[in-house]
């Protein structure tokens, strides 16, 4: 298929064509990562735009990566050190950043929409890497990378996302990802962090934790998001490691088959025992170098200049 | 992920029938085993030679290439696959291209590469292939064999090895058509359409 689109804002409004044409791109930049020369041309003399509102470690670093590694120039624009801190509105520096010259703005803010906001003001293309609650595109994309690397298919399979799911942008774009690819998806935490109105995006919601990991080919573990809570969501963190904590007793009731996810940064000993997020049932640092892969297909495939696909003359 | 049945041309798969066939089943594995025998007569080492396909419509060639060769030199002849769209110099005018996975089977530095495309055009494609080659190693010759040479070169590169030269108008399409992909074995040329 012909890809179209300008920037990359959400999962709820990609094809399911769209979507599988990302995850066949980054299957083929995932070996630049393993070749000698780990660089190629296709973004020469562009200029990103790295604007992080809201702190971020992983995400940012991964996306710096791999705009170096296909060749852009890169400006990084963090909170702490910028004019937002004097007041500035976003609207204002990112018109700043684009009277620069910025080809692509990757944006990570607080505020859920701001992506868009910034694609409907701007020329620059625009990236989300994550915006408040809504969603976090190219973490959905490499969990859908490894999930297809490591079990062939994404259709049929069962999906348990468990933990914070009310506060998680992640859990938003793996579900849209989960279920326009065909898998059945099952949502499991405290009823507080897990409403039930999540069942009208097509998932099934339970609240006891061996109802759903039972048949589960995949376990993906959210962080508890202490800094999203406005009040406390459950009574304590013990009661959470208790009833929701992934155990080593409580692997053993799943498929022997099952592969543990979390999309990091871990809080061992909370939501996952120490032992199996180092264990071999675990896929947590496949995930981030798969984002590496998915985040050069992004920012290849929305480069495109639109027009006919370009073919091999 | 789409397989395309042409290239050289961006005429959309289908449409069997229409335009002159230029080559049919037959004549494919004739200038191909022909290729095949011209490389061998050119590669006097033969452990020296590395066959890589570029996508979508070498990658087939070059695999099929390979097998004659084995029968010829009697030993297994290493061969892959490179992409080339990640090192295009049109990425900003035009949609995003199809990235293909590249598998470049043993070290290329000190060997000699055998590119095989199906159809030799403008020669952009090739200028893509050696940069992206540089990225893997040293070749100690880089050689080309295309199936179809229809002209109109915008670089000054040559093959070594031609299955079929065609002249042709830029408005007309080269579209090869392989089992692989298709089913069918066909090389055709079809008039007018625009420019491609």
């Amino acid at each position: 298929m012909i890809w179209t689109r300008k920037h990359l804002l959400d999962i709820e409004s990609l094809s399911v064509e769209e979507l599988a044409t990302l995850l066949d791109t980054a299957m083929a930049f995932k070996s630049v990562g393993e070749r000698a020369i780990k660089k190629v041309p296709a973004l020469r003399g562009k200029t990103v735009v790295n604007l992080f509102v809201e702190p971020s470690t992983r995400t940012r670093i991964s996306f710096e990566l791999s705009e170096q590694r296909l060749s852009a120039d890169i400006i990084d624009f963090t909170a702490e050190a910028s004019s937002l801190k004097k007041g500035e509105t976003l609207k204002d520096t990112a018109r700043t950043l684009e009277a620069l010259n910025a080809d692509f703005i990757v944006i990570r803010h607080s505020a859920s929409g701001a992506p868009h906001f910034l694609s409907r003001v701007l020329d620059a293309h625009v990236i989300n890497a994550g915006d408040g609650a809504h969603e976090h595109p190219t973490q959905a994309l490499l969990d859908m990378l490894t999930i297809r690397e490591k079990k062939g298919r994404i259709a049929g399979l069962n999906v348990t996302i468990l933990g914070d799911i009310l506060y998680s942008r992640v859990a938003r774009s793996d579900i849209w990802a989960l279920t326009k690819l065909g898998a059945h998806v099952t949502l499991c935490g405290p009823s507080t962090l897990v409403p039930k109105s999540f069942e009208r995006l097509g998932c099934r919601v339970t609240h006891r934790l061996e109802e759903a990991i039972r048949d589960a080919d995949v376990i993906n573990l959210l962080r508890i998001q202490h800094e999203r809570q406005r009040r406390s969501m459950f009574p304590s963190l013990n009661e959470y490691v208790n009833l929701f904590g992934l155990s080593k007793q409580r692997l053993a009731l799943t498929k022997p088959d099952a592969m543990i996810m979390h999309p990091g940064p871990v809080n061992r000993g909370v939501e996952i025992d120490s032992d199996i997020a180092d264990g071999e049932r675990s896929v947590i640092l496949q995930q981030v170098t798969n984002g590496l892969a998915v985040r050069m297909a992004a920012l290849f495939l929305i480069n495109g200049g639109g027009g006919p696909q370009a073919v091999a003359v | 992920m789409n397989t395309p049945s042409s290239s050289g041309g961006s005429a959309p798969p289908g449409e069997p029938g229409a335009g002159t066939v230029l080559l049919n089943e037959g004549g494919i594995q004739r200038a191909l085993t022909r290729i095949a025998h011209e490389i061998a007569e050119r590669n006097e080492d033969s452990s020296k030679v590395i066959l890589l396909g570029i996508p979508a419509g070498g990658a087939p060639l070059s695999a099929r290439i390979a097998k004659t060769l084995e029968g010829i030199w009697n030993h297994p002849v290493p061969q892959g696959v490179l992409d080339i769209s990640m090192h295009r110099d049109d990425l900003d005018q035009r949609a995003a291209p199809q990235v293909w996975p590249t598998h470049i089977p043993a070290d290329v530095t000190g060997k000699t590469v055998v590119l095989v495309d199906d159809v030799l055009y403008s020669g952009r494609t090739i200028r893509a292939a050696m940069d992206s080659l540089n990225d893997f190693g040293r070749p100690a010759q880089i050689q080309l064999a295309a199936l179809v040479d229809r002209g109109h070169r915008e670089l000054p590169i040559k093959a070594d090895f031609v299955g079929k030269n065609v002249p042709t108008a830029r408005s007309e399409k080269v579209t090869v058509r392989l089992k692989e992909f298709t089913g069918t074995d066909e090389v055709v040329l079809e008039r007018g359409g625009g420019e491609s």
